[in-house]
């Protein structure tokens, strides 16, 4: 290998130099787990995303903001590396879990490490029960009692054991959206990732839906990492611990969410959270 | 109102009417087309006809139970062949394919579909025929299955491509490969549209009577054989329909009104279960 | 902006066992297996296409060495003294074709028209499903109902009568049979409407709303706007679909067969009986006499098959034009 690396173990990284300089908000202690520096990303020809760079702390939430189009959607799926589902779709830069790169880990044990759930719910057209499983089925074989274990376990995470422990082998198109995407939220998180992601996972609920997949994100920071991006300012104010702003493919601004919302350092952030724009 | 006006309104409600018209002839057909068979061949339609053999001419009954097995044979051993390579075939149009080759495929498969059918018998005619110096099931099959292929192939890309791309991703997120996301989630989602698409293709293929004259050939009693001449359906309809004789052309309008029956009851009943449509999650 | 010594080595380049190492694990997760599995069967629809082109043309050769270009243009098929010439079939094949277009278009036409334009949504989606089913009828079944309903209809209703007014006419002369080219092509005519009709209707479907109702906003009337704005605008693709047409015309067999009276003659008569190209292959290939017997009639399947594709092609073309876009696949 080219680069040295530090491989350590899981939750834990070096002691590391931190870039000095630029737009990044310097944490007080260097443990990250996402540490992403200079990230530049392609659509074939065109460029999305402008050297972008972000220390994610973990058990922390993280929240992007920023105007529709401006590349928040964009940044999160380089963490996972879902743009490859994307023809031509290219990103360059040091993007690092654990300090180990992303871009050059295997993709299938990048994304049982780091999960995601969607703007919509997507469930799978089979059972509560196998939905949840999924993840563990495709990546190892478990044993019909681990499966039951986990898939409870999840479930309770996801605080959504109480309302469907009845009717596990139901389809899962039968529960209502807020259901959905919690359940889209336990399924990734069955497969106990480091990071869970969550590309504007309120979008399509009504208000005590998203009431309730708030309250389940404060308890799961305890277990795991999480960056949200979110187009709900309010939301972002209410549950995150540190908030970045992105306009036009840039971070211009990532600081310690009361900071952000009392006192930006940029204008065009204080213009769009004020709501002057966007 | 001028004259002019009174012209273009009548122009107007002539060419419309003479459009209906066409429409009404053209669908009529089909009802002539039934109404005939059921006339013609409903009465001979009977439990001999299903399970008792040919009788030499001039002896009453007998049935054409080896033709019908003989076409269910021929279909079975076409879709053992065919349905893989165009299933798989569309899998990798849908999953894997991108840019000039999988146009090419595509294009290629709508040519080798627009072939006429019995170039398809020539087909399996020199390379199974020949070889053997008979007619056989084997070839009467290959040439169905050539004719399934780009048609299998087709339907599956096209429902592959109707799953939504969230189920997709949310596989892909849970650390999924490829192959596991086609294999656990896609084609169960698309299954009733990819099963559908196999139904039609056979209902299509089950009528074909030119590439099976000359490759499965004919046969008066119950085959012996892969490698022996198999009777089918659409080829005793054409000989007892040609043949001079009153009694034999009564069957050929009942095995007539078997295969068509078939062939629309797979049609309709497919077209029904792609009706209901895909299931897709709750939105809001 | 935020330069390290990190950044500088962002994208480590795996070496040559990293590489390998890379593409075992590749392997080990199924994703390049699954991937060449299916490559290679998408492209056996390829391989099997050559296969096809060189059998045709392999299985040919000694016709073509013995008759050369001649082969298309004389008429003398001759088994037992082994003289071949196609003519009298590609004669057949083109009139009868020619007659079915005739006829089809039309009525293809006109009923699309209907479909797409004037009838409301359901009715016209009830219809097409009908379209549908016509188009799923075997070929051997219109053979039946050909032979046994509308032979005799024809030379009762149609051929006696045109005999009586026009028998003047070379087109019109000799015995009226029945079984013949005008037969076949009638036949021929009935089994293509359903695929002009679906296509056309699809295209016209597509013809954007803002056309037509420019077209109405002018004062021009429903017909006025749909023969002289919709129509026009669709005419590629309708045209597609009536290439397409005439090649199912062209290559089919049984039907014709059926009712075209296998005699191979040129004659202006449509009353006549004549021969096409796809019917001599079904009556001979299976007994035939001679390796250049069964050469010759694989042969004529290379010429069906060359021309079949090649108005394929262009059918296929033409509707991509217009419709492309997701509906006419």
């Amino acid at each position: 290998m080219a680069t040295p690396k530090l491989i350590l173990m899981n939750g834990t990284s070096a002691p590391q130099a931190q870039p000095a300089g630029g737009n990044v908000a310097q944490p007080a202690t260097a443990a990250l787990k996402l540490r992403v520096r200079d990230v530049n990303f392609y659509y074939g020809a065109k460029k999305v995303l402008h050297s972008v760079s972000l220390d994610v702390p973990p058990n922390k939430i993280t929240a992007l903001i920023g105007p529709s189009g401006c590349g928040k959607s964009t940044f999160l799926r380089t963490l996972n590396r879902m743009y490859e589902t994307v023809p031509h779709a290219r990103a360059e830069g040091d993007l690092r879990l654990d300090d180990e790169d992303i871009l050059t880990m295997e993709v299938t044990a990048l994304r049982r490490r780091v999960g995601m759930a969607f703007q919509r719910p997507n469930p799978f057209p089979k059972s509560i029960f196998d939905n949840i499983a999924y993840g563990l089925r495709v990546n190892s074989s478990h044993s019909r009692a681990a499966l039951a274990e986990a898939v409870e376990g999840s479930l309770k995470r996801a605080a959504l054991w109480d309302e469907v422990k009845d009717s596990l082998h139901k389809s899962a198109y039968a529960l209502s959206g807020g259901q959905q995407q919690r359940l889209c939220i336990a399924r990734a998180l069955a497969v106990n990732p480091e990071v869970l992601l969550l590309d504007e996972p309120c979008s399509a609920l009504d208000p005590i839906a998203t009431a309730k997949i708030e309250e389940l994100l404060f308890v799961l920071k305890d277990s795991c990492t999480i960056v949200i991006v979110t187009h709900n300012m309010q939301q972002a104010a209410r549950v995150s611990d540190q908030t970045g702003f992105f306009l036009l493919g840039k971070l211009l601004e990532v600081n310690d969410t009361r900071t952000i919302f009392k006192k930006p350092a940029r204008k065009e952030t204080e213009d769009y959270i004020t709501g002057r724009f966007g | 109102m001028s004259f002019r006006d009174v012209w273009r309104k009548s122009v107007n409600i002539v060419m419309f009417s003479l459009t209906g018209l066409a429409t009404l002839l053209t669908v009529s057909v089909l009802f002539f087309i039934l109404g005939y068979l059921v006339w013609y061949g409903g009465s001979s339609v009977s439990w001999n006809f299903f399970t008792k053999l040919p009788t030499p001419v001039g002896e009453a009954g007998g049935g054409m139970a080896n033709a019908i097995v003989g076409s269910g044979k021929l279909l079975l051993l076409a879709a053992l062949i065919g349905v893989p390579v165009g299933l798989l075939g569309g899998i990798y149009l849908a999953e894997f394919g991108r840019g000039t080759f999988s146009h090419f495929v595509r294009y290629t498969a709508d040519l080798l579909n627009g072939v006429p059918s019995i170039v398809m018998g020539i087909f399996a005619y020199t390379i199974v025929v020949l070889p053997m110096h008979h007619g056989s099931a084997l070839a009467g099959s290959l040439a169905l299955a050539v004719m399934l292929v780009p048609i299998v192939l087709r339907s599956t890309e096209q429902f592959m491509r109707a799953v939504p791309v969230s189920l997709r991703e949310g596989a892909l997120a849970l650390g999924a490969s490829k192959w596991q996301t086609v294999a656990t989630v896609i084609v169960p989602a698309g299954f009733r549209g990819i099963a559908t698409g196999i139904l039609l293709s056979l209902a299509r293929v089950a009528g074909e009577t030119a590439p099976l004259i000359f490759t499965a050939g004919g046969n008066n009693f119950w085959a012996q054989g892969w490698n022996q001449p198999i009777a089918s359906l659409p080829v005793m309809i054409y000989n007892y329909a040609l043949s001079p004789y009153e009694d034999w052309h009564r069957q050929a309008w009942a095995a007539g009104l078997v295969l068509l029956a078939f062939v629309l009851i797979v049609t309709t009943g497919s077209r029904i279960i792609l009706s209901l449509g895909f299931q897709s999650p709750r939105s809001g | 902006m935020a330069t390290s010594t990190t950044t500088l080595e962002r994208t480590p380049r795996p070496g040559r066992r990293g590489r390998l190492h890379a593409f075992i694990d590749h392997l080990r997760n199924g994703d390049q297996i699954a991937h060449l599995i299916t490559l290679a069967f998408a492209a056996s629809v390829f391989l099997i296409t050559c296969l096809l082109v060189y059998e045709l043309w392999a299985t040919s050769v000694l016709p073509r060495h013995k008759f050369g270009w001649s082969f298309l243009v004389t008429s003398v098929w001759d088994p037992v003294f082994e003289q071949f010439g196609a003519l009298p079939f590609i004669y057949g094949t083109v009139v009868t074709s020619a007659l079915a277009l005739l006829i089809a278009v039309p009525l293809g036409v006109g009923a699309a028209i209907f479909l797409a334009e004037l009838a409301p949504p359901r009715i016209s989606d009830g219809l097409s499903f009908v379209i549908e089913l016509l188009a799923a009828v075997p070929s051997v079944i219109y053979g039946v109902i050909g032979i046994f309903v509308m032979v005799p209809l024809l030379r009762r209703y149609v051929e006696v009568p045109l005999k009586a007014a026009f028998g003047y006419l070379p087109l019109f002369k000799g015995p009226a049979m029945g079984v013949g080219f005008l037969a076949a092509g009638v036949v021929l005519a009935v089994m293509v409407v359903p695929f002009i009709l679906s296509i056309s209707r699809e295209v016209l479907l597509s013809v954007p709303v803002d056309q037509r109702e420019a077209a109405l906003a002018l004062g021009a009337t429903k017909w006025e706007s749909t023969w002289k704005v919709v129509v026009p605008y669709a005419r590629t693709g309708i045209m597609g679909s009536i290439f397409l047409a005439l090649a199912r015309a062209l290559g089919e067999t049984m039907a014709v067969t059926m009712v075209i009276g296998n005699n191979p003659q040129i004659s202006a008569s449509l009353f006549a009986p004549g021969y096409s190209i796809a019917a001599v292959i079904a009556n001979e290939l299976a007994e035939a006499s001679s390796e250049m017997h069964y050469q010759a009639l694989i042969e004529l399947g290379l010429v069906l098959f060359a021309v079949t594709i090649i108005i394929n092609a262009l059918a296929r073309i033409l509707i991509l034009t217009t419709a492309g876009r997701g509906t006419a696949h």
